[in-house]
């Protein structure tokens, strides 16, 4: 008879886990469902068609979004920007954080506290003064001024993850690479920056996200639209009064593919344990 | 080591190789625009314009409006503002760029020809960016911008709805206003919406009631201090928005609508009166072309005095003064608004045009909002503006009065706290 | 080796591992510390975007002080914090022992679970827009949640949920929450998934029950990775702003406010750009204050 109900009770909390989870999971599915869905209808029906399939598939708003939106162009600088941010953040933030974690030089601890203070620290009014010092540095309306400056915005939060990462790495393995005639780089290259393969693959995801949603910035240091990433072109269809949502819909579910990809590869990085032990603060 | 101490020295030496030299003159005029609607009206009539004059009009959009500000603003501190650009602000921030030397005074090529360019414009667009004589920001009497388009705000209501509770014609009056609203809650249809999230609309409003309950000349001298926000009247105006909330005219939610979702649910005929700008003639286009309406002033609760909407220019556009293109983009802004180019502009974006002769061409829809300009006001054209942080707290109040939090009087007390604060700070 | 040589030699090696950090440096220094300190300067000064600046010294911090709207408004962001430091983090946690477990469709709800903090702040805010929306037409709920709860047995639940003062700020924590917790659930999940198999063998054999399992194995084992949840939490939550836009415009009244959203009123609403910068700057140091107080408190449970 116990045995019954400890199956039995078994079998109750491996349903109740499984409604739970399916139950969180529908919540979060249905936007998806919703964006998809408004990107079929047509501006007129969109909240008027109250069916889950709607009575009228309208296929041209995906099109629309392409071509009207200069999908092409703002797609392709997105991916640009993404990729040379994302792996300038790897490259830069890995070899300070390393500095940070195994070597020494005088005032090590107080940069490192100034980069941490920095998240905390909101910026929403030096948008002025970041305006005019790029400008004085010939850096405005260009990719690259664009660019470093994405880089800074994810700098200490990577340096921060990275740093507790390192500290975390075994000694031993660095002294075999010592020995085997590895420079300071060598070592970075060579032990460091396999060994914390979890956190860099969230900090790719989480910079990734970052620059890919990223439009105010855009907007204050680009001009020419050629420029321009894809939020940029979405805020088209959101015309100061009138929004098309239909295609405005459809732009944010070709927008969304592209991260949701990005997740897809990282995240398996991740699980290998992102904190291996422990990630202190 | 070496390689990149030098390779840094090399980098940070051509980025400081580089000097800026003064503009010259081109064929080319640069304009930034925050008007996502028009976007790509402005680039077919920019081509337009080259065909004709070959002088190349470079078109840049950016949007939303604060964004757009905020590069304006950044441009300013750092001197690189384009040749014609937009201020979003208030008459004193048009007033700060003019005396800081960024926006021409275009009073000049308004008078010439006898005037030829002002006339065809309305007085009231106009108006938006004249400083009259005597003004109180210092600024040298004159008009500095060009306004491309006229708005105001009214409001509208939907005759199928109306119909559905056996009204015939809108109303003339607040009490029939009021007596409609519940003869529509009696139908189960809801009376009124407008997107009062956004202040500056629950401010319109005010002021338009402001304006019929006490007249012009109370409410600036309120303004310079002279009367206080717990007088009589100004009660009077916050228990309009009491009124409203006691008789059940208001839409659940309007304090935290935005003006698209107010725009949205009337042209979905969720309510039966709206109050919102000419814009949205556009918008309820695209989301309902079958809808049914017409536009009216809000309905006067008061005899003694007009009740004054708000209107005049939409969206107006000014020349760098520090251009070496100025005269191009003077005459660029001069074809941009003449009759042919007014007419475009309001067929294919529905606005109403800042030119007289283009009313011709509007939908008849917008000849009903356009009817009604002679009685338009703006804060724009008004000798003085309330503090900034007095409108807050008023627009602030208005809602918490809207969700029953306070009585006209606690509100009006409350405004007239911070008016002596500001007031004592010397503003 | 000399002396001289010796200093020389550690000369070097100081340069050399500050190399690794000049380009983050040069860049921070660039496009951070500038802004920074041009943002400490301008909060002496009164400016209004354009034009002249005056110097006023302390006078944006004085009434910074007895500015009620501003602390209000840290309160409010606190309150969001608090909420989802609790039921955000107490549902990734639980969901990501769930999943644990869980063999099949794992991959698929990791996925799933990290859906919300990908989308747009754009379709969040429309979707909880419709979601809440508390009017009706027709005789019937617009909003999907008033209509559930009418249709499913419990009408007096129907309310007014964005529009009332004591149901609005917590409904934006909740939506907030929602948003966040597919960061929560990644870290949790991969910090459950490296405790070592074997303690957990242990402690069965033992005869411990699930419950002490739980605090003597999961939860010490856990704590580094909670610690950093909670930090990033923190820091996120109060700083939060765009979801507020898009759910109640301008606000509530004041009921909604958060500080960020007074700083943008000062620089756009009012002009004030001295006074907004000296919010932000007392915003900064009172982060630095709870995130230094939060790591003290975590140094001491880690010695017990």
């Amino acid at each position: 008879m116990n045995t019954n109900r400890y199956v039995l009770w078994g079998m109750t909390k491996s349903t109740l886990i499984h409604v739970f989870l399916i139950s969180v999971a529908l919540t979060c599915l249905f936007p998806i469902f919703w964006m998809v869905r408004c990107a079929f209808m047509t501006n007129e029906t969109v909240f008027v068609d109250q069916g889950i399939i709607p009575h009228h598939l309208n296929f041209g708003n995906f099109a629309i979004a392409w071509t009207q939106g200069n999908f092409a162009v703002y797609f392709l600088n997105s991916v640009v920007y993404t990729v040379c941010v994302v792996g300038g953040i790897v490259l830069v933030s890995s070899l300070a954080a390393f500095s940070f974690s195994r070597l020494k030089f005088p005032g090590k601890n107080i940069i490192f506290y100034m980069f941490v203070a920095a998240m905390m620290i909101p910026l929403p009014g030096s948008f002025v003064a970041l305006f005019v010092m790029m400008n004085k540095l010939h850096l405005i309306n260009t990719r690259f001024g664009y660019i470093l400056c994405m880089i800074n915005v994810g700098l200490s939060m990577s340096i921060l993850l990275l740093k507790t990462f390192f500290d975390k790495m075994s000694r031993d393995l660095e002294d075999a690479a010592r020995i085997d005639g590895c420079g300071k780089i060598g070592i970075w290259w060579n032990v460091a920056l396999p060994l914390a393969r979890p956190a860099i693959a969230v900090i790719v995801i989480f910079n990734s996200l970052n620059v890919w949603n990223e439009y105010i910035l855009a907007t204050l240091l680009l001009g020419d639209s050629q420029l321009m990433p894809l939020q940029r072109g979405l805020m088209v269809f959101q015309g100061a009064n009138s929004t098309d949502y239909p295609v405005l819909m459809a732009g944010l579910t070709m927008a969304a593919i592209p991260i949701i990809v990005v997740y897809l590869f990282m995240q398996k990085h991740i699980v290998k344990g992102l904190s291996s032990g422990a990630v202190v603060g | 080591m070496r390689k990149l101490i030098v390779l840094c020295s090399c980098l940070i030496f051509i980025v400081l190789a580089g000097c800026s030299q003064p503009p010259k003159p081109s064929n080319k005029i640069l304009l930034w625009h925050w008007m996502t609607d028009r976007n790509d009206t402005f680039q077919r009539l920019a081509q337009q314009y080259k065909q004709e004059t070959g002088i190349e009009v470079i078109v840049q959009l950016f949007a939303p409006s604060d964004s757009y500000s905020q590069k304006i603003i950044a441009a300013a501190q750092a001197n690189v503002l384009p040749d014609i650009y937009g201020i979003l602000d208030k008459k004193s921030i048009v007033a700060d760029f003019i005396k800081a030397g960024l926006v021409t005074d275009l009073t000049d090529a308004m008078d010439a020809d006898a005037g030829s360019w002002k006339n065809s414009l309305f007085d009231r667009a106009l108006a938006d960016k004249r400083f009259e004589v005597g003004n109180i920001y210092g600024v040298k009497p004159g008009i500095y911008g060009v306004p491309i388009d006229v708005t105001n705000v009214q409001m509208l209501y939907n005759k199928k709805l109306l119909a559905k509770a056996g009204i015939t014609t809108a109303p003339g009056t607040w009490e029939e206003f009021i007596k409609d609203a519940q003869a529509l809650k009696r139908v189960g249809i809801t009376p009124f919406v407008s997107g009062w999230g956004e202040l500056w609309l629950a401010d319109c409003f005010a002021s338009n009631y402001a304006f019929n309950i006490m007249g012009e000349e109370k409410i600036f001298a309120t303004f310079r201090g002279q009367v206080k926000y717990t007088d009589p009247d100004w009660i009077r105006v916050l228990s309009v928005f009491a009124d409203l909330r006691d008789k059940g005219v208001l839409m659940d939610g309007i304090v935290t609508k935005g003006n698209k979702y107010a725009e949205q649910d009337f042209a979905l005929e969720r309510a039966a009166f709206a109050f919102n700008g000419s814009w949205c003639v556009n918008v309820y286009h695209d989301m309902n072309p079958g809808l049914d309406y017409g536009v009216i002033p809000p309905p006067p609760i008061s005899t003694a005095y007009p009740l004054k909407i708000w209107g005049g220019a939409g969206s107006s556009f000014v020349v760098n003064a520090g251009s070496p293109n100025k005269d191009k983009a003077i005459a660029f802004l001069k074809w941009l608004t003449a009759k042919g180019q007014q007419v475009v502009l309001a067929q294919e974006t529905n606005n109403l045009p800042s030119n007289k002769g283009a009313l011709l061409a509007i939908s008849p829809i917008l000849k009903e909002f356009a009817g009604n300009m002679d009685t338009t006001t703006h804060p724009t054209i008004w000798p003085l503006n309330e503090d900034p942080l007095v409108i807050e707290a008023f627009d602030k109040g208005i809602q918490a009065i809207i969700i029953g939090e306070k009585t006209p009087q606690q509100v009006a007390q409350d405004v007239q706290v911070v008016k002596d604060r500001q007031m004592a700070r010397g503003k | 080796m000399n002396s001289k040589a010796k200093a020389a030699a550690i000369f070097k090696d100081n340069l050399q591992n500050f190399f690794f950090v000049l380009p983050a440096f040069a860049i921070f220094c660039t496009f951070y510390i500038y802004p920074f300190l041009n943002m400490i300067f301008l909060s002496f000064h009164e400016w209004r975007g354009i034009g002249p600046m005056h110097f006023i010294g302390l006078q944006n911090y004085q009434e910074l002080m007895s500015d009620n709207l501003w602390w209000d408004s840290m309160g409010h962001a606190g309150y969001i914090t608090l909420i989802a430091l609790t039921f955000q983090n107490a549902l990734a946690f639980a969901l990501a022992l769930a999943c644990d477990r869980e063999i099949r469709m794992k991959r698929f709800y990791r996925v799933v679970f990290f859906i919300p903090p990908v989308l747009s702040e754009v379709v969040v805010g429309l979707i909880w827009n419709w979601i809440l929306n508390p009017e009706m037409q027709n005789g019937q709920h617009i909003g999907l949640l008033n209509h559930l709860l009418y249709t499913s047995g419990f009408p007096q639940l129907v309310h007014n949920w964005l529009g009332d003062p004591k149901t609005a700020l917590t409904t934006i924590a909740i939506v907030n929450s929602w948003k966040g917790f597919g960061w929560g659930f990644i870290m949790l999940l991969a910090g459950l998934q490296t405790i070592d198999k074997q303690l957990y063998e242990a402690a069965k054999v033992d005869g411990a029950s699930s419950w002490k399992i739980f605090t003597n194995v999961t939860m010490p084992m856990m704590m580094p990775v909670i610690l950093v949840v909670v930090i990033l939490t923190i820091l996120g939550c109060m700083q939060v702003f765009v979801l507020i836009l898009t759910m109640v415009n301008e606000g509530l009244v004041n009921h909604t406010d958060v500080p960020v959203l007074r700083i943008l009123s000062a620089m756009t609403g009012t002009n004030r750009f001295g006074y907004a910068c000296a919010e932000a700057v007392n915003f900064g140091v009172i982060l630095v204050c709870i995130s230094f107080m939060t790591k003290k408190l975590s140094d001491k449970a880690k010695q017990v």
